[in-house]
């Protein structure tokens, strides 16, 4: 059932004349080489990807729910509090580095958060293609729910909205448990800027 | 009391700081787009152009940018273009290269080896790319999408915009996709809407003030992929020329207008 509404949303949103997405991936694989820690099977797409991709990021309700709960399955909670240090998180949330070809692999990256986000009032530099996150505790609290959700989100946030602009920091082994304890205490930490 | 004046004075500007941050920026903006070098580049490459090179060991004057031998006027706004001889739809630099292995004998390898230059050395095709595409200024933006293959350029070129691939699971929509978006503060042009395309292919290619350098198209594409996380995009590859010929096709009508100058 689920592989036949993939399939169907697949036909649905291809126009004829467009290359296929088989098309792409093809072209893709002969048109880029590897360089640095950027390797090929980064051009292969995987089903979120597809799907997003055909459906113009608007996946029929029922796939996009099925999807989400798979990407759900990716997330691996640490055991403990989720909070971490708040300065280290502003750092990181800083930081737009890690996973290009010219990023040296192994070392630390960034989790890019200001180029979309507003985080700290302090920081007037930040973008706007994701929502404002500044006060973020003060409506939610920090409860260990909203400390999980905050953990997920980061880890995979395809598993909350399967066609977010945002990528999967934990899932694409950008970003390390410990670094998204931090994200998450700048978030939700009251001493943090985000909820001065 | 002086120290609570100057206290009261700092409060207040912070609160300003906001506002004035964007009416600076707009400020810088302007001075960049008024004051550009990027004729010095222009004049290099008109060296270039003229320079006896290669096995051959002779110019690219004879180069045909699609309006016929040597001819430059317009070449720039017509491009991407199918050209016969090579079998394929080609933009500036593919083009040049192009003339670099068959007018100059060189080989693509040779050719090839520093596609993008640095602040301190400008490469080849950013100083030929400078001075052919100042010969479009005041001509209007006419890719071609007549031939089969320029269709299928085009049409590539759209399906790649909006796919989604990479670690980060980014297409050039992410950024380029939504409007009154900004990275940092960057404001993001739409690009797959004639009003956004048009003014930022109009400019192309440019100097870029924040790193010093004369930037082309293919480098914008090439450092876009870079930031998608995807592997190297090939120079002169057909997913670069499909999505240069979407962005172009997109922008079509309005008046080139440069080099000009970015951020």
């Amino acid at each position: 059932m689920k592989r036949a509404a993939l399939s169907l949303a697949l036909l649905a949103a291809t126009a004829w004349a467009d290359p296929t997405p088989q098309d792409i991936q093809r072209i893709m694989q002969r048109d880029f080489h590897p360089r640095g820690q950027a390797t090929m099977e980064r051009v292969v797409q995987d089903g979120v990807q597809r799907v997003c991709t055909d459906a113009h990021d608007r996946p029929p309700a029922e796939l996009a729910k099925a999807l989400e709960a798979d990407q759900m399955k990716t997330i691996v909670f640490p055991e403990g509090s989720l909070m971490g240090d708040w300065k280290r998180g502003e750092a990181i949330a800083q930081s737009g580095r890690g996973m290009t070809w010219n990023d040296k692999p192994g070392e630390a990256a960034g989790g890019s958060c200001y180029n979309c986000h507003e985080l700290s009032p302090r920081e007037l530099s930040h973008g706007t293609i994701g929502p404002s996150l500044r006060g973020f505790a003060s409506a939610r609290g920090a409860s260990p729910d909203v400390q999980r959700y905050v953990y997920g989100k980061i880890y995979n946030a395809k598993a909350y909205n399967l066609c977010s602009q945002m990528p999967r920091l934990g899932a694409s082994g950008t970003l390390t448990a410990a670094q998204i304890k931090d994200l998450v205490a700048l978030l939700l930490d009251p001493a943090s800027p985000v909820n001065q | 009391m002086k120290a609570l004046a100057f206290g009261a004075a700092l409060a207040v500007s912070c609160v300003a700081l906001g506002q004035d941050v964007s009416k600076e920026i707009q400020r810088y903006r302007q001075m960049v787009a008024e004051g550009s070098p990027a004729e010095l580049f222009e004049l290099q490459g008109e060296e270039l152009w003229k320079k006896p090179h290669g096995p051959k060991n002779v110019s690219l004057e004879r180069c045909d940018l699609g309006e016929g031998p040597g001819v430059l006027k317009g070449a720039y706004a017509h491009l991407p273009r199918y050209f016969k001889d090579a079998d394929r739809v080609m933009d500036l630099e593919t083009r040049l290269l192009y003339c670099m292995t068959t007018l100059q004998g060189r080989s693509r390898e040779e050719a090839t080896a520093r596609v993008f230059g640095s602040a301190d050395r400008a490469s080849e095709f950013e100083l030929l790319s400078a001075y052919v595409a100042g010969q479009s200024r005041g001509v209007a933006i006419q890719p071609r999408m007549s031939h089969p293959q320029e269709k299928a350029s085009y049409e590539l070129g759209r399906t790649l915009f909006f796919h989604r691939v990479g670690p980060w699971d980014f297409s050039c929509a992410s950024c380029h996709g939504e409007e009154g978006k900004r990275i940092r503060m960057q404001d993001l042009p739409v690009l797959y809407k004639p009003q956004y395309a048009r003014p930022v292919m109009a400019t192309w290619p440019a100097y870029r003030v924040s790193t010093s350098q004369f930037v082309t198209l293919q480098w914008r594409m090439n450092d876009c992929y870079r930031q998608m996380r995807t592997p190297e995009p090939t120079f002169g590859s057909e997913t670069t020329v499909a999505l240069i010929h979407f962005l172009t096709v997109t922008a079509r009508g309005e008046t080139y207008q440069g080099p000009g100058s970015k951020r």
